[in-house]
């Protein structure tokens, strides 16, 4: 229906009844699905916290990150602690029950968060790239390995076994856990790309590039993976939401890496040090924010993608 | 009954199966990777508490008999496999000696009661959102304020079960910090009782909430839309039914159906997310458990809860791939 309307909006007068003239002026308008403002809106959220990791190292000192970088406990700017001192601009957002800044543990925390995420996507992304195609194109034992494979891990919460994991090994790196978390967000993307690949798989174009001689793996990847570009992108972008909650999880129980910072071993701290009942709230709020608004930005891309890779999702 | 296929009952069968399995031999494995020793990590325990242990060697290899660690690797797999299919695993070493099962016989009823409550309100209140953001019926404002809310739901509810408690309980003061039930009420079949823990668990219980409605809101809208668009709507507007009536009984009666297959997909989240709520409430559940066993570095605790919780997904699913059938006749399966 829209997109009949859209086509030619003067003929499909009878329809229009019940839009309200900025529809109708919408209609007319060339539609770019790109131009979507959730879209942009979410990418520029998570810019800035990117620009905020970026910038913030050239302009604030990163080492404030250690111990006793300041006197404990000082509250943010404009606030005063429960010894009425009031924060200084030595530390912009306070400082915790070791003096560490508040500032710098954002700064370095922040895209600590974001890497373990885009990294463990990515890898996920990859393998599930791989393996939906091979069940989805191959099919017969392959893709009965691999769809019973990704169905029986898709049940199990990753958290869990990286829990135990992480108990048994200690200390491990940013991209250690990047690495392990990959290992459970390769299901989805997995399941996604079969359906597709499946019902991609008896189109005329693919018939035409088996006819004309084409390899297997031209086939996939350079007829078929263009196709599935919007859905890629969207799968991704959920896969390092997944991922940052699973790392988050991790590190509020205390687990993950130990000596670098990250904003869940920070919330970590705050919870051990009774933050809460001391009344401490810029300790464990702002890094929980800047979190909250990281998922945020993700869900949005995630929202506009899904605009973009189905029309009838798209509000007029 | 009868409708389901033996293929399809199978195939169900075996990934149940299958994922416990996996988890379980993935749980056992990993320790054993890293070279740990349990029998020397015991032996260090004792030294810790005792300042030094005599005859140490001997203690050593008594311990590695009663861990069973004198065997081959097969046994003790197998052995360890037939054990925790069994629900039997072990004693926990930092509460020596109560059994891992009684403790987690203790904290299981907590998770689930907390479990079902948030589950079943977040499954209501999403959907019904989800289908009012479809309704052309819908007031304006809904339609503004139910997107709008929409922006918490990717949120884990660590986050926002620190923001509830950090306003409702430290602030306002209007509910209890943490824990099940207060401390002036005995645990028992009694109104008192019952309303306490009602109470004490609203907070954890909404910081759930809060956050994952907004999945189900979302799968509804795009259901919703496909609904709107089919005959049968269309139909029902003719025959000049009250559009409330067409919502209820025409539009989510068919749009439901396929959300509850959704739920396969997202209870390994919601499980995570709710033993992290657990341990910021101190509520006594798994995730407690589980908490305390990682600062007591106690493995058979970490391993025994790790495990039950796979299991009760696992277990989850493939019940609602069961029922699912016999409430949606328009599914034939195909094995």
């Amino acid at each position: 229906m829209t997109t009949q309307n859209a086509a030619a909006p003067e003929t499909a007068a009878p329809d229009m009844g019940g839009l309200t003239r900025r529809q109708i002026k919408r209609m007319k308008r060339f539609d770019n699905p790109w131009r979507n403002p959730k879209l942009i809106w979410g990418a520029a959220l998570l810019l800035g916290i990117v620009a905020l990791g970026l910038i913030g190292r050239m302009f604030w000192d990163t080492d404030m990150v250690f111990t006793g970088s300041g006197l404990p406990r000082q509250a943010p700017v404009g606030f005063e602690n429960i010894r009425g001192q009031i924060g200084t601009w030595a530390h912009p957002l306070g400082t915790d029950v070791t003096g560490k800044d508040i500032l710098a543990l954002l700064i370095v925390g922040a895209p600590n968060s974001l890497y373990v995420g885009v990294l463990a996507s990515l890898i996920g992304m990859s393998i599930g790239i791989f393996l939906g195609f091979s069940a989805g194109f191959i099919g017969g034992r392959t893709d009965d390995v691999i769809r019973v494979g990704s169905d029986v891990m898709i049940t199990i919460p990753p958290l869990l076994i990286l829990v135990v994991f992480q108990a048994a090994y200690g200390d491990i790196s940013l991209t250690i856990m990047a690495i392990l978390i990959a290992c459970f967000v390769w299901q989805s993307p997995t399941r996604l790309i079969r359906a597709q690949v499946l019902s991609m798989r008896e189109s005329g174009y693919v018939h035409m590039a088996r006819l004309s001689g084409a390899s297997t793996g031209h086939i996939m990847f350079r007829e078929m993976l263009p196709n599935l570009v919007p859905y890629l992108f969207g799968s991704f972008i959920a896969n390092v939401t997944t991922s940052i909650v699973t790392a988050v999880g991790l590190e509020v129980l205390g687990l993950g890496p130990q000596r670098v910072p990250t904003l869940g071993r920070v919330i970590y701290d705050a919870i051990n040090s009774g933050a809460l009942i001391q009344n401490l709230w810029w300790w464990w709020g702002i890094p929980t924010v800047l979190l909250a608004v990281m998922f945020i930005g993700l869900l949005m891309v995630n929202l506009g993608l899904d605009e973009v890779s189905n029309p009838r999702l798209r509000r007029l | 009954m009868g409708r389901i296929p033996a293929s399809y009952l199978i195939n169900r069968v075996t990934t149940l199966v299958l994922t416990v399995l996996i988890a379980a031999t993935l749980i056992w494995i990993i320790p054993r990777l890293s070279g740990l020793d349990p029998a020397s990590a015991a032996l260090g325990r004792m030294a810790a508490g005792g300042g030094s242990v005599a005859n140490a060697d001997q203690i050593l290899t008594q311990l590695r008999e009663s861990f069973g660690l004198d065997q081959p690797l097969i046994v003790q797999y197998l052995l360890y496999i037939w054990n925790t299919v069994t629900l039997d695993f072990g004693l926990s070493t930092a509460s020596f000696p109560t059994p891992v099962a009684s403790m987690i016989a203790n904290a299981l009823p907590w998770t689930i009661g907390l479990m079902l409550v948030s589950l079943i309100i977040t499954f209501i209140i999403g959907n019904l959102l989800g289908a009012l953001m479809v309704w052309e019926n819908t007031p304006r404002i809904w339609k503004v304020a139910i997107p709008s809310a929409m922006v918490f739901t990717s949120i884990p509810p660590i986050l926002s079960g620190l923001l509830l408690m950090y306003v409702f309980s430290t602030q306002l003061r209007w509910f209890p910090l943490s824990g099940p039930y207060g401390l002036n009420v005995e645990p028992g079949w009694t109104l008192d009782f019952a309303t306490s823990v009602l109470y004490h668990g609203f907070l954890p219980a909404l910081s759930i909430v809060v956050v994952t409605f907004g999945f189900w809101a979302l799968g509804m809208r795009g259901l919703m839309i496909t609904v709107q668009g089919e005959d049968y709507t269309t139909l029902a507007k003719a025959k000049g039914l009250r559009p409330r009536y067409i919502l209820y009984r025409y539009m989510i009666r068919n749009a439901i159906l396929p959300q509850i297959t959704a739920f396969a997909l997202k209870i390994g989240m919601l499980v995570a997310g709710q033993v992290l709520v657990e341990r910021i409430f101190a509520y006594p559940g798994m995730g407690k458990l589980l908490y305390d066993a990682i600062l007591t570095q106690d493995y058979p605790v970490i391993q025994g809860v790790s495990f039950v919780i796979i299991l009760m997904t696992a277990v989850a699913v493939f019940l609602v791939d069961l029922i699912y059938p016999f409430i949606d006749p328009r599914i034939r399966h195909g094995g």
